[in-house]
């Protein structure tokens, strides 16, 4: 048998066309030195984060703080959101509620049509990738542009990012420089990373300068006040709402918190998870359109309130996406963030995945070795790994497994509920070897044995031993 | 006190040598140590597969073997937290008993039996692996990502062994990549893991790698013997009994 099918016929959950992780990872690991690459520049900024958070003593206070304040927030979400829908209007901005991606991009599109726009420029907006905004824009003839340098890069290669705040980490300089001379003209070869930031400076000042709508994103909109906040390290949001007549904010619906006072805690665990710094460079208080320009807010539920009203799952929506839990999970830095086929990745986009659509993301809450650092690093205390675990249990009880897996899961259950039955089948020394995997000495179907060499059998089990030796 | 072995399906039969270490070292630490033969699972390989929902019979039998003993204890953090974290049954005041009193074998001789002294003697390098579940679930040492005092209940014990030199590896906890049935259905990613640590092991030249859990010893294990190495895996209480 062909080890793929093998794998398919008991591990892998039901698939759709697109590769599931396990086996993306294994193409992702067929360059052994890339991986290593990867997986170091991730440890790095894990690195970082750590001493960042051993500057501050309270740290894990924060943590808790921020977390108490989400589950607050989340628990009251609907007086939070209308709170901030009438106080942003009574600033001048213009709020839509999309109920999906569908509706969002719906009325992004609006917009651009009443306003008889051309030029978008876009800042690092996570939900509009979740939402595929890109493409349905251009395939409507409207060119966006994305101004996050990362993110440009990747627009350029036709990817979607594969981290949701380095978007472009799986890149070395050498394929920015590859990417730059074919759609910038730079040097061929040049691989200085001064040189290339600079074409593509020049390169999006222009794009700035002839915008006439900016799209940003949301890092947190603040009941009380009805302003919102956004974060970068590269000003380019600032740069594009700035320039262009019409800014158009996107967020979800679990962006709120209730005070401006708050941001005292989440700016501060932000930038510290996120890339070690004790705060991002550019922190955006946007509050009402200056004269003469145009401000929305498009809030966004695509999801969030069936998420909301699953217990075991909810609380995933505290997520200020930081990406603490992809630089530090193990298997996300040996495996890439497009292995995970979805806008969000790691160890969150597999727990935030399979409510958007159980069937496609089957494979991701079992792309985990349920190590728990993920639940650890995250500043606003989200059990990630847990709810990797129950995820398991829902993603079965609805029937989203493989049935060679049903049948000897179904098995070894049986066996194992019957002494008798177990110890006579550990005696021939055979059902362990049907049970578990692992121990089938056969390098072509059994995937214990591809790299790794099998335990020696011992002459006696430790009951054996003991029988003879105990009693 | 009456301590029953939890012994794993898998220690049973590939390393009846843990299993006989961690009775005799209980049995020397004074412990009236019993083996209930009808033990089986704890019921985790198929609960972390998402079948949880089939480990009903299987907790049953765990709750028939080790309902009436004092303690449980295993050579196996992983199992253990299992335990700790899923067991239910229709007696649930037996459950809830043995949820309260099952202990990885090092938590046991730290926190419960309060052992100060240890007598072996192991004179070699000796590599830590920590396993995740026995760290982050069952909180046998610190961990790296939180901002807190650092302990390990394994390295208590350990740096009181006559002759052992205890190193740690450059990223202190990161994963092996077993992961139960993680290290068939993602075989690239859990093996590389497991060469990662290795590898940090192999620039402390240490000549063993140890550890509470035998699983995530196993994983290491067939890798290094697939590499051709000399470095061995050993099971913490096959150190802590050596002599
Ligand atoms: S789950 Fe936690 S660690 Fe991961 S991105 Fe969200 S806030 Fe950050």
């Amino acid at each position: 048998m062909n080890p793929k099918n093998f794998n398919r016929l008991f591990f892998e959950p039901i698939q759709g066309a697109t590769l599931s992780h396990s086996e993306a990872a294994e193409i992702f690991n067929k360059d052994e030195a890339r991986t290593d690459w990867h997986d170091e520049t991730l440890w790095f900024v894990r690195e970082k984060r750590d001493k960042a958070v051993r500057q501050i003593s309270e740290w894990e206070q924060l943590r808790t703080l921020g977390s108490d304040i989400k589950d607050h927030t989340l628990s009251n979400l609907d007086n939070y959101l209308t709170e901030f829908e009438k106080n942003a209007q009574a600033n001048g901005i213009k709020i839509h509620w999309a109920i999906d991606a569908e509706e969002h991009n719906e009325i992004i599109l609006r917009i651009i049509r009443e306003q008889k726009v051309h030029q978008v420029v876009k800042s690092k907006s996570m939900l509009t990738e979740e939402c595929h905004l890109n493409d349905f824009l251009s395939q409507r003839g409207v060119e966006v542009v994305d101004t996050d340098l990362g993110e440009r890069i990747v627009q350029f290669r036709n990817e979607p990012p594969s981290h949701i705040v380095l978007p472009a980490i799986h890149l070395k300089k050498q394929d920015v420089s590859e990417t730059f001379h074919e759609h910038l003209g730079t040097e061929k070869g040049n691989n200085d990373p001064q040189y290339l930031t600079e074409a593509a400076r020049q390169h999006l000042r222009e794009k700035f300068i002839k915008s006439q709508l900016a799209i940003t994103g949301v890092n947190f909109a603040i009941a009380s006040t009805g302003g919102f906040v956004v974060c970068t390290n590269e000003g380019n949001a600032d740069m594009g709402a700035h320039a262009a007549k019409i800014h158009i904010a996107c967020m979800g619906i679990e962006k709120i918190i209730p005070k401006a006072e708050h941001l005292g805690v989440f700016l501060r665990l932000l930038a510290r998870s996120a890339t070690g710094q004790p705060i991002t460079t550019y922190s955006s208080h946007f509050h009402q359109p200056r004269a003469g320009q145009q401000m929305h807010i498009i809030i966004v539920d695509n999801g969030r309130t069936k998420q909301l009203g699953r217990p075991d799952f909810r609380s995933s929506l505290k997520c200020i996406r930081c990406a603490a839990c992809f630089n530090t999970c193990p298997v996300y830095r040996r495996s890439g963030g497009h292995s995970y086929h979805t806008a969000v990745a790691g160890p969150i986009g597999s727990i935030l995945n399979p409510n958007l659509d159980m069937k496609a993301n089957a494979d991701l809450p079992f792309a985990s070795t349920l190590c728990g650092s993920c639940s650890n690093v995250c500043p606003v205390k989200i059990d990630i790994h847990v709810q990797l675990y129950k995820w398991r249990q829902e993603l079965v009880s609805e029937g989203y497994t493989a049935t060679g897996k049903k049948v000897a899961m179904k098995g070894m259950a049986f066996v194992l509920s019957h002494p008798s039955i177990y110890r006579i089948a550990g005696k021939m020394g055979r059902w362990m070897m049907r049970a578990f995997p692992f121990i089938m000495n056969n390098k072509s179907i059994n995937p214990w044995y591809k790299q790794r060499d099998m335990p020696e059998a011992p002459k006696q089990s430790f009951r054996d031993w003991y029988k003879k030796n105990k009693q | 006190m009456k301590v029953g072995l939890f012994i794993p399906c898998y220690v049973d039969q590939f390393y009846p040598k843990v299993a006989v270490a961690t009775l005799e070292l209980l049995e020397k630490l004074d412990c009236e140590v019993v083996f209930p033969l009808n033990q089986t699972c704890c019921g985790q390989p198929m609960a972390n597969s998402g079948f949880a929902s089939l480990s009903e019979g299987c907790d049953k039998n765990f709750v028939a073997n080790f309902g009436e003993v004092d303690y449980i204890v295993s050579p196996s953090g992983s199992c253990v937290l299992h335990v700790k974290e899923h067991l239910h049954d229709q007696d649930e005041i037996k459950a809830s008993h043995i949820r309260r009193h099952i202990y990885e074998l090092t938590e046991f001789i730290v926190d419960v039996l309060k052992v100060e002294n240890i007598t072996a003697s192991f004179p070699y390098k000796v590599g830590m692996h920590i396993s995740c579940h026995g760290q982050r679930g069952l909180h046998l040492s610190s961990m790296s990502e939180l901002s807190a005092p650092a302990f390990s209940k394994p390295a208590y014990l350990l740096n009181r062994v006559k002759g052992l030199q205890l190193s740690e590896p450059k990223r202190v906890d990161e994963c092996c990549g077993f992961g139960g049935t993680f290290c068939v259905f993602e075989e690239a990613v859990s093996v590389k893991m497991g060469k990662d640590r290795i590898t940090e092991h192999a620039l402390n030249e240490v000549e063993y790698i140890t550890g509470v859990d035998v699983s995530c010893l196993m994983h290491l294990e067939g890798i290094l013997k697939r590499q051709g190495s000399k470095v061995k895996t050993i099971h913490i209480a096959e150190i802590l009994n050596s002599h």
